[in-house]
């Protein structure tokens, strides 16, 4: 399968009149396309020798049918010729350097010269207009030089003054040909064309190639009409144009109204070329959308280059709604049966797995159930042909089976597969993953492998992809699976690890110090592979009890040892280390946490702790056994307590209410003596502020405070008894910010950064008296979440929010276009065998890579060697 | 720890930075030669195997890494760094910025260190600011408009030079050299009487009032003291000493001011420390200012993909933009260009100057479906496996 061929190179030209006669295979001269009984007209724009589009009919040229012709191009004689809209600025450009009557280049013999023998060494210096002088006599001929005048798109002439008097020709694109045509080779080498391969006269077309019917087929309607393409409806234009100009030239007829037609055949032309050409309307469907020629099929994101060889469509390859499992492991996906029926692995038939393939065949298309025996959907043909597999010929197939043969076998549990989720921003976003076929109709996934996806469950979809070969199966075992990609490359950190409840949960099942019976000790560790009990921390009245802590534990590598502190941790000055107040001291001893409370900054995506030395010391499959044994425990532990959080919770007393409602109103009051003081003219401005500013900053910064006492009063109010102190404490989700502003107050609303200021004249509502500077009429919110805005409150909130929506729409495009160019430039730089970093042409960028030749995705959050974990390990104690 | 131990650590093939930390974490334990054995043993073991990989695709890697958080990352354009008085973008459009290798940032800063005599104290590093921060005549005069005499009258207030530490008579001289120069206002005449501390500006054309009004408007502004290019200057005190920080930036007359230190002092406009200080400067600019967009936006991202980055932009000796004008513009594949941006006019000026793609890239290899030259592409090592007899 796998051609041994590259292409070496790719060159780049012109077609001479010569080779586009030379390739066409038949002269285009009708402009019709089919006739009535829908067959094409012999020498018209569908003739059968450019190739067929119609299944049945055999090409004229190489006899094969629609599926294997290429296609061949025509060629149409124009009746005088047309210049190319691409080049005419180096049509201008050499207009205006060479001279009238000799054509040389405006320069003396001995510059060109030197032109020429410097290009030789540096490759890059190119004449441009401006290396030549205003000259008026041509250094060869002497002939008085005219200036060209260019008028877009397709117009040039010549300006001179005689006497008082301007006078301007118009030059026939037949007359510039004939000029460039008179060109020396050496003086275009000096202007940097390859005179071999773009003679300067070839951008004024004589003979225009038509492209071969594969490129612009025709398409039926439903009615049973032909549509034919928009190149095709083009095409017609310029044949009809042209055969007409053919007859009036021949008859004959007036200067006026060749002139006419000679206009209207470069009009065409150009936008059969480009149809975007400023100065020149495009031209238009019937319908009124304006054609896509050639120039626009090439260009923009969904044109050829970035849209069809860029990006490539692929088959083997699923998409659907994606929902969460947190009972398979992080290296597996869960496949829907009927995805897992359709798609399907190529399986070579040798004389070894003869009986194996045969059951394949045997099983058939249809499999019935998750647990059943995977079938097979094809068989190949050592002749390339293929089989469909039906439940009438499994048995003929299997008695036809023989080595050579390939068999596409169903998926089946453990077969590997690439996973991805647009946009693909960084390599995680394809991984590989084990199968597991599964009930439903969605693909199944971890909860933990989510942060490098940036996935969640609201709907959100993603793809499949099936590898084909064995060299693809073995890359995406070996360099993409889930468990090579948990350390991302950006910061060395893990970057796939516990989240929200997984956080929640492990954080409550550790928190400070707990007993467990039996039964409940069993309920947390049911769904772990754990076979044996330690000793129990403690005995009461001959009942065993074991510790959370311990239970914990179970999950760890026996001999870990570590310490660190947990985000919980208030950096006080004096660190109590065991006995700290909020068990923020993590510390592990063999494989034993001692104390502390496991949280985000412990097993949490982006700053586990835990699964960064895990990872660092025990390697990546046991970092991924640790994360699946992590998350099913924290679901059981946040499952034996339950956890909910509902309207109740944000409930604060009487004597909360009021102390909110002081803070309020004395900052409040705060903000009207400032504006008093300001409109006294007794503020002290701040250095390089008006007065003005200085009193919105003042104002902001009380209303900023004044919101974080009302969330002091109500944290203090709310223990960890409440299940949104617990996910703001343990890191799982949401801060204190949150709480405050469905408990305590929302706050100060503001656009880019401000109060809240435009509106109406001089004030943002009705509501408010005119040049009112309070808090309340520029969106400050008193009330909380729970307590309800007012009307005005309500919109200033919805104002806020505005902002953010734009934000998040503007940054997403620019922040796309900025990956975009990166990528593009960066693209082709590797690490070299000897340590450096070149570009696949072999330029050298940095001669050992980031200055010490350590990999990021292999550091430690960016050290080459992680100091502190070695030593923690070896010495069992904490560690700078 | 002990001196033998020392020399062990010195003698480790790994770099200078491990040996540190290696030092700073053993500092102050007990340790016996068994454990220091297996340290030393695991820290090497480790340094091998973080090596980076041969056809490793490190310029796809550092581009996603940093484009990536570029979703996460503010629009919000200004924001107050460190000092609440002066604005800097921050965030995406900084980052944009950076790599687009503006020639003027939107706000330009510098942070200027001072040398050891003046860091310490509050009063000696507001002198140096007072070289710097542009201040116009109006900030060191009363400035009347005398229309019966036409003239413009400057009373210099004696109090505010001292304070600022600049003669009158430096004034009288600068003032009216200055509007000639930087302002290129050239129609008036001049008397000063440095008794009186003051000086008379007379406009060319007795006659008219709106010339006047101009030369009074000049004289109101002309700078004559400090930068032109410095609007502001806000002197903080960052742990042990005072540093300046600037809305503006001019490197070359900061440098030519008596205190600053040259050795530290920056700004955060990229071509202008390429212009004045060379390229490798400007490289390392990159990097600190990529990394602090970066950081200040709390996100994490190795030094080592910014400097790959910062030497690509680098590479030919001027800064060139991550873009269409830059680095994308200038690749010597035609297919790669085209895929990029304008595609039909790279196609068409390829096609005259007779260009050979000679399909070693990324973008040209897979236009034409063949296997890229990166990674496992990149290996054209082929093991024949011996014949089993």
């Amino acid at each position: 399968m796998p051609s041994p061929k590259r292409i070496g190179k790719i060159e780049f030209g012109l077609f001479s009149p010569k080779e586009i006669r030379k390739m066409s295979v038949r002269k285009i001269i009708w402009a019709d396309t089919y006739d009535e009984d829908g067959f094409p007209y012999p020498q018209g724009l569908m003739d059968l020798n450019l190739g067929v589009i119609d299944p049945g009919l055999r090409c004229k040229t190489c006899d094969q049918k629609a599926a294997d012709c290429p296609g061949h191009f025509g060629h149409i004689e124009l009746a005088k010729p047309v210049i190319h809209v691409g080049y005419t600025r180096l049509i201008r450009k050499l207009l205006r350097v060479t001279c009238r009557a000799c054509s040389r280049l405006l320069l003396p013999p001995t510059e060109i010269e030197k032109v020429l023998s410097t290009e030789e060494e540096s490759g890059q210096d190119v004449l441009t207009e401006k290396d030549i002088k205003k000259e008026q006599i041509c250094p060869h001929c002497g002939e008085q030089q005219y200036k060209i005048n260019f008028e877009k798109p397709t117009t040039f002439s010549e300006v001179w003054m005689e006497g008082n008097r301007k006078m301007e020709h118009k030059l026939t694109p037949a007359d510039i040909r004939a000029r460039l045509e008179r060109v020396p080779d050496e003086d275009l080498r000096a202007l940097g064309i390859n005179p071999v391969v773009a003679r300067p006269e070839w951008t004024i077309l004589t003979v225009l190639p038509v492209p071969p019917v594969t490129m612009r087929p025709s398409i039926i309607l439903e009615n049973g009409q032909r549509s034919e393409d928009d190149l095709t409806h083009k095409l017609v234009d310029i044949i009809r144009i042209n055969q007409r100009f053919k007859e009036n030239q021949d008859a004959g007829a007036p200067q006026l109204i060749i002139e006419d037609l000679w206009e209207l055949l470069q009009y065409h032309v150009t936008t059969y070329l480009d149809n975007e050409v400023a100065g020149c309307p495009p031209a238009r469907h019937r319908s009124g959308r304006p054609l896509k020629t050639l120039s626009q099929r090439l260009k923009g994101k969904e044109g050829r280059f970035r849209g069809s060889l860029s990006g490539k469509r692929v088959n083997f390859s699923a998409r659907t709604v994606i929902s969460p499992d947190p009972n398979i492991s992080v290296r597996e996906v869960g496949i829907p049966l009927a995805c897992a029926n359709e798609m399907t692995v190529p399986v070579r038939v040798t004389p070894f797995n003869m009986a194996e393939v045969r059951q394949f065949i045997l099983n058939g298309p249809d499999r019935k159930d998750v647990n059943g025996p995977c079938g097979a959907n094809y068989v190949i043909r050592p002749d390339n042909r293929r089989l469909r597999l039906s439940d009438t010929n499994l048995q003929t197939v299997v008695d036809m089976i023989e080595p050579s043969w390939t068999v596409e076998r169903q998926l089946r549990d453990g077969d590997v597969v690439l996973f991805n989720r647009q946009p693909s921003l960084h390599r995680m976003s394809i991984m590989a993953h084990k199968t597991k076929v599964m009930q439903g109709k969605t693909f199944r996934l971890n909860p933990a492998v989510c942060p490098p996806y940036n996935a969640d469950f609201d709907g959100d979809e993603m793809n499949l992809h099936v590898p084909q070969t064995e060299e693809a199966m073995a890359e995406a075992h070996i360099l993409l699976a889930v468990h090579e990609n948990i350390l991302s490359p950006r910061f060395g950190g893990p970057i796939i690890g516990g989240i929200h409840d997984h956080v929640s949960g492990i954080f409550m099942l550790t928190h400070e110090m707990r007993w467990f019976a039996k039964r409940d000790v069993l309920y947390l560790l049911g769904s772990l592979d754990i076979v044996h009990l330690p000793e129990p921390g403690k005995v009461e009245n001959g009942v065993p009890f074991w510790s959370n802590k311990q239970v914990f534990s179970l999950i760890l590598p026996d001999d870990l040892n570590m310490v660190f502190r947990a985000s919980s941790c208030q950096n006080c000055p004096q660190c109590k280390e065991e006995v700290c107040d909020r068990d923020a001291y993590v510390k592990i001893i063999d494989g034993q946490l001692v104390s502390g409370t496991i949280d985000k900054k412990a097993i949490g995506a982006f700053d586990g702790q835990i699964l960064h030395r895990i990872i660092r010391q025990y390697g990546m499959e046991r970092s991924a056994d640790f994360i699946d044994a992590m998350t099913k425990l924290a679901i059981r532990s946040i499952m034996l307590d339950g956890f909910s959080f509902g309207i109740d919770d944000e409930d604060l007393s009487k004597t909360e209410y009021g102390q909110i409602k002081e803070v309020l109103d004395s900052a409040a009051h705060d903000v009207r003596t400032r504006i008093k003081i300001f409109e006294e003219g007794a503020l002290e401005p701040m250095p390089g502020r008006t007065e003005e500013e200085t009193l919105e900053m003042q104002i902001m910064q009380v209303m900023g405070k004044a919101r974080d006492r009302t969330g002091e009063i109500a944290g203090r109010h709310l223990g960890l008894e409440n299940s949104a102190v617990v996910m703001a404490v343990s890191g799982a989700r949401g801060s204190m910010l949150n709480l405050t502003q469905m408990a305590g107050c929302i706050g100060q609303q503001s656009v880019r950064g401000e109060r809240i200021m435009r509106g109406y004249d001089e004030r943002t509502l009705p509501h408010f008296k005119r040049r009112d500077r309070g808090a309340e009429a520029h969106g400050f919110i008193k009330n909380s979440y729970k307590s309800g805005l007012s009307p005005t409150e309500f919109f200033f909130h919805a104002i806020g929010g505005r902002e953010g929506l734009v934000d998040t729409a503007v940054r997403t495009s620019q922040s796309g276009y900025l990956q975009r160019r990166m990528i593009n430039a960066l693209q082709d730089l590797k690490v070299a065998y000897d340590g450096t970093v070149r570009t696949t042409g072999g330029r050298i960028i940095q001669f050992l890579y980031g200055e010490d030749g350590t990999d990021p995705a292999k550091s430690s959050y960016g050290n080459p060697v992680d100091v502190k974990g070695i030593v923690e390990s070896v010495l069992k104690e904490e560690a700078q | 720890m002990n001196t033998n131990m020392d020399i062990q650590i010195e003698a480790m093939p790994v770099p200078v930075k491990t040996k540190e930390q290696l030092r700073a974490s053993l500092d102050g334990k007990a340790i016996d030669p068994d454990q220091f054995n297996s340290i030393i043993e695991a820290v090497v073991t480790e340094y091998e195997r973080t090596r980076i990989e041969a056809c490793e695709a490190v310029g796809i890697v550092a581009a996603q890494s940093i484009g990536e958080p570029g979703t996460q990352m503010t629009m919000r354009t200004f924001h107050y760094a460190g000092v609440a008085e002066i604005n800097v973008t921050l965030g995406l459009p900084r980052l944009i910025e950076i790599m687009d290798a503006r020639k003027e940032p939107s706000t330009p800063t510098m942070t200027i260190y001072l040398k050891p005599e003046y860091r310490g104290n509050r009063d000696r590093a507001r002198e140096v600011s007072w070289q710097i921060e542009a201040a116009p005549l109006h900030e060191f005069a009363d400035i009347t408009t005398d229309m019966e005499n036409m003239q413009v009258v400057i009373q210099l207030i004696i109090a505010q030079c001292e304070k600022r530490k600049i003669s009158p008579a430096t004034i009288m001289e600068n003032a009216p050299k200055k509007i000639r120069e930087r302002r290129h206002y050239r129609d008036f005449d001049h008397a000063s009487d440095e008794g009186k501390a003051q000086i008379l500006f007379f406009p060319k054309d007795k006659e008219s009032y709106q010339n006047l009004f101009q030369l009074a408007d000049h004289v109101r502004n002309v700078i004559v003291q400090g930068i032109n290019d410095i609007v502001r200057v806000v002197v903080r005190k960052e742990g042990e000493e005072y540093v300046l920080y600037t809305e503006g930036s001019n490197l070359k007359d900061v440098f030519e001011v008596e205190g600053v230190d040259v050795t530290r002092t920056r700004s955060n406009n990229i071509s202008e420390a390429a212009d004045i200080l060379g390229i490798e400067a400007a490289r390392n600019a990159i990097i600190h200012e990529a990394l602090s967009t970066l950081n200040e936006q709390g996100i994490h991202v190795d030094v080592r993909h910014l400097m790959l980055v910062a030497d690509m932009m680098c590479m030919d000796g001027e800064v060139k933009q991550i873009g269409r004008h830059g680095i994308a513009g200038e690749k010597e594949s035609v297919l790669s260009r085209a895929a990029f941006e304008v595609t039909v006019n790279h196609l068409l000026d390829a096609a005259i100057a007779n260009e050979v793609d000679e399909l070693n890239g990324v973008t040209e290899n897979i236009i034409v479906g063949q296997p890229i030259q990166l990674g496992t592409g990149d290996v054209k090592l082929i093991a024949k496996p011996r014949l089993q007899v």
